[in-house]
């Protein structure tokens, strides 16, 4: 049997702005300080055994992050997030930890929420323009792929989004593709700048909310 | 989080640095604390993150419960920019609140290069920088640190200097502010009393003189200040506290691990050195404390490296129990131990074998010299044969790569002194040829020069630096000697050194100069990416510093020099002693061989000794 074990977790707050890279380190010592060191790979340059399943960008939050780890030794996993939780950082809270039954592969779409801020721009106007830009078939824009830049319709990857006029603000929820491709909630954004720069925010921000298999299933 | 800020940070290189929120940090509720004092660090995060005195001072203070002490630091370029342009003030990490609120800023100041950054964080939180233009009690502007050996480029801008060790001082100071501000006394009033804790230097208590030539004629202290103020030490070092919780940065810094102090002081006496000499008097931690404290910091922070610090860690009477000690911890931990600044000449192979067992770096020395006559002169006590034997096992041992560090300039430097260094490259390429087990994968031999810097309170402080030119000329004459292929040479720009001499033998008067540079966007001069030489050039010619008359200029005997009120211990006689020493190319005896009754000593109390075993 494999001795893998899957953690989720909330990076909120100011934790947002702790890098990927940033994060395997503050989670490698956040162990270490609750007693319970990561199993360390074989071979010449050892590192520790945590996979964070998707990486998130800086500035945006989640409020449902997986990570896969092995332990040097034994845990009760039911005691594990309390314990974990009670040495992290601000934001950092974990939620559970359980042997993982699916691949991450499995985990297919991403419910995010966030809003656009609106300046000096009228929210409801905006709403209004945003949802009918979002209705359209296709929506192609340049990304940077693995082979430079490159048109990408990120339509396929956006199964919902709903635009509520708020305070100053446009609030945001959609279901977006996790991997294969990967719609990072930035890109909502960054397809008003290139296509309806009229309707572009001034500021944007995002937080994971779910994830879920290719079924609409609570991926776990 | 404040909402201007929530949207620059995504925008700025590594914005973990400017949110706080680390493990560790201490957080208490503003309404129930007296005080509220921003810790400031005129340099980067990563950088003040990784200053030991920073992380005692933090907890000492904030040992007081009357005060809530945060932690501030200077933004790089990109984060300065977005800052200025949304119009956000300079903050402390651990509340979010504007600086400029806060009722007292102390600064770490730890080299010369960093007074521009002081003053510039000062406007970033909309304060006054001069000492002068702020008439109320509040905010008091202090601050601490090496530069305190030598405080007069600085005075007019802070409203005092702890001079020494802050672990007793700050809070006898904090105690008097909160009864200053509880009191609703005035800024004069409470720099008055304060003058009288030992170890508070108010500048503005002291009124200066010179005479036509430029030099010091006088230093008159008002309103009961001392005449010297006399520098604070902990006596007793295993009984002062220690911060066994430090935060934990959740970015990179540059010492990411737990560090642990050996000792203060140092039994050398390297002419040059500064450290060595304001440091005194030698005071160890035992071993049994260092391991307890090692150990609650490594499980409290989850690091995986531990390093001992001190300025010359080998000199540590119990180095191998230490070791014993917390290798019985490390090594079923998976940490790391490492032992910086190892000397050549008790260099143990055993150690650097035991903790160094998955990387072998390369080897440091610090040779300083290029002749045994240079280096007797100096009074730095290493021998060729002692490079030669460490390099010779070493090599054996599967080592390939190793540093040597001289500085140009010493005095009595000749040219012959400098073709030494090419030499001894030579002869450490030898010496590889005929240990090295494995020639397959070379040797790398790296020698690095730096240009001397007179420093206050060391034996060179009466020394005049050589001029650029002359550098360069030296650097030049090394360059050509050396020839092989498996010697690399680095020289450090010679620019940033005479700046440093102005900033280091400088009187109140180079303070015009300094708040020049800094009007003319200097800031961060500490780093390469910032530092304008010509900025500096151009504000002294401005404000009327003559450049010469600082760093070229060779002090006499009897010339009142601008720190000679600040007495750190070590007697001004026994400084000039020990210069003769030096054009006599004499050594003098390590402290443990022979004391040299330096003057440290008065400065111990409670029956403790100078280097008690």
């Amino acid at each position: 049997m494999s001795d893998k074990l899957r953690l989720r977790f909330e990076k909120t707050g100011r934790a947002v702005y702790i890098s990927h890279l940033d994060l395997m380190h503050t989670m490698q010592r956040a162990f270490n300080r609750a007693g319970l060191p990561l199993k360390y790979s074989e071979g010449f340059n050892p590192h520790p055994q945590i996979a964070i399943a998707l990486p998130l960008s800086v500035g945006t939050g989640s409020l449902c992050e997986i990570m896969d780890f092995k332990l040097k030794g034994e845990a009760n996993l039911q005691e594990l997030p309390e314990r974990l939780t009670a040495v992290m950082p601000e934001g950092i809270r974990v939620l559970e930890a359980y042997e993982p039954q699916r691949k991450v592969a499995e985990l297919k779409w991403l419910q995010v929420e966030g809003h656009f801020d609106y300046d000096e721009r009228d929210p409801a106007e905006m709403a209004a323009a945003l949802q009918k830009f979002y209705r359209q078939e296709t929506i192609v824009i340049t990304k940077k792929t693995k082979r430079g830049m490159g048109e990408t319709d990120i339509c396929p990857g956006i199964r919902e989004i709903r635009f509520t006029p708020g305070e100053k603000k446009v609030d945001i929820t959609a279901v977006l593709s996790a991997q294969e491709p990967t719609i990072n909630p930035e890109l909502l954004a960054e397809a008003l700048r290139q296509l309806r720069p009229e309707l572009a925010p001034d500021f944007a921000k995002f937080t994971r909310i779910e994830t879920y298999d290719v079924g609409m299933q609570v991926y776990r | 989080m404040d909402k201007a800020l929530e949207r620059i940070l995504p925008r700025v290189q590594k914005p973990a640095r400017y949110t706080g929120g680390e493990y560790n940090q201490i957080l208490k509720d503003k309404s129930q604390v007296d005080l509220r004092l921003a810790f400031c660090f005129p340099d980067t995060y990563e950088i003040g993150m990784s200053n030991l005195g920073m992380s005692i001072l933090y907890d000492t203070m904030n040992s007081l419960p009357f005060v809530w002490c945060e932690r501030v630091f200077a933004p790089w370029g990109d984060m300065y920019a977005e800052m200025k342009k949304a119009g956000i003030p300079l903050y402390a990490l651990e509340s979010g609140d504007p600086v400029g609120d806060f009722d007292s800023l102390a600064f770490s100041i730890g080299y010369e290069m960093a007074y521009t950054t002081v003053l510039d964080m000062l406007d970033m939180a909309g304060i006054p920088l001069r000492t002068a233009d702020r008439p109320n009690l509040l905010p008091l502007i202090w601050a601490g640190g090496t530069a305190a050996v030598n405080a007069e480029p600085m005075a007019p801008f802070l409203d005092l200097f702890v001079v020494g060790e802050g672990e007793e001082v700050d809070n006898e100071l904090l105690t008097l502010l909160r009864e200053a501000k509880l009191s609703g006394w005035s800024k004069h009033d409470f720099l008055v009393k304060a003058a009288q804790i030992q170890g508070v230097y108010v500048p503005s208590l002291y009124e200066v003189r010179y005479n036509a030539d430029g030099t010091v004629a006088s230093v008159t202290p008002q309103d009961g200040a001392p005449a010297r103020v006399t520098k604070r030490i902990i006596s007793d070092l295993d009984k002062v506290p220690f911060p066994t919780k430090p935060i934990v940065p959740s970015t990179e810094v540059v010492h990411d691990r737990v560090s642990l102090e050996l000792f203060r002081g140092c039994p050398r006496g390297c002419r040059f050195c500064q450290a060595g000499h304001v440091y005194r008097p030698l005071r160890a931690k035992k071993p049994e404390t260092l391991i307890r404290q090692g150990i609650e910091s490594l499980e409290n922070t989850g690091h995986e490296d531990v390093t001992l610090l001190s300025l010359s860690t080998s000199d540590y009477r119990q180095l191998p129990a230490l070791c014993d000690g917390l290798l019985a911890y490390c090594e079923p931990h998976s940490i790391g131990l490492s032992l910086p600044s190892l000397r050549a000449d008790n260099f143990s192979m055993e150690i650097m074998e035991r903790l160094q067992k998955v990387r072998k770096s390369g080897l440091t020395f610090a040779v300083e010299g290029g002749s045994q006559r240079l280096r007797d002169a100096v009074n730095k006590n290493v021998t060729d044969e002692d490079v030669l034997h460490t390099c010779s096992i070493a090599f054996a041992g599967g080592w390939n790569t190793v540093k040597l560090y001289y500085m140009l300039g010493l005095p009595t430097e000749t040219d012959e002194d400098i073709l030494g260094i090419a030499e001894m490259a030579n002869q450490i390429l030898h010496c590889w040829r005929v240990n090295a087990k494995n020639k397959n994968r070379g040797v790398k031999i790296t020698i690095s020069t730096s240009c001397f810097i007179p420093k206050p309170q060391s034996p060179f402080q009466w020394e005049a630096q050589i001029p650029l030119e002359e550098y360069l000329r030296r650097v030049n004459l090394l360059r050509s000697a050396i020839t092989a292929r498996n010697v690399t040479y680095n020289w450090h720009d010679a620019e940033t050194s005479l700046i440093e001499a102005v900033l280091s033998k400088g009187d109140r008067r180079v303070a015009d100069a300094i708040e020049e540079v800094w009007r003319q966007g200097g800031r961060l001069d500490a780093w390469t990416d910032f530092f304008s030489f010509r900025r500096w050039m151009d504000a002294f010619q401005t404000c009327g510093v003559d450049v010469d008359f600082y760093a070229h200029r060779e002090a006499g005997k009897d010339e009142i020099l601008p720190w000679d009120h600040i007495d750190v211990g070590v007697r001004k006689a026994h400084l000039w002693h020990e210069r003769e020493m030096c054009y006599e190319s004499r050594l003098s005896p390590d402290c443990r061989h022979q004391c040299a009754a330096c003057g440290a000593a008065k400065l111990l109390t409670g029956g403790i000794k100078c280097d008690e075993r």
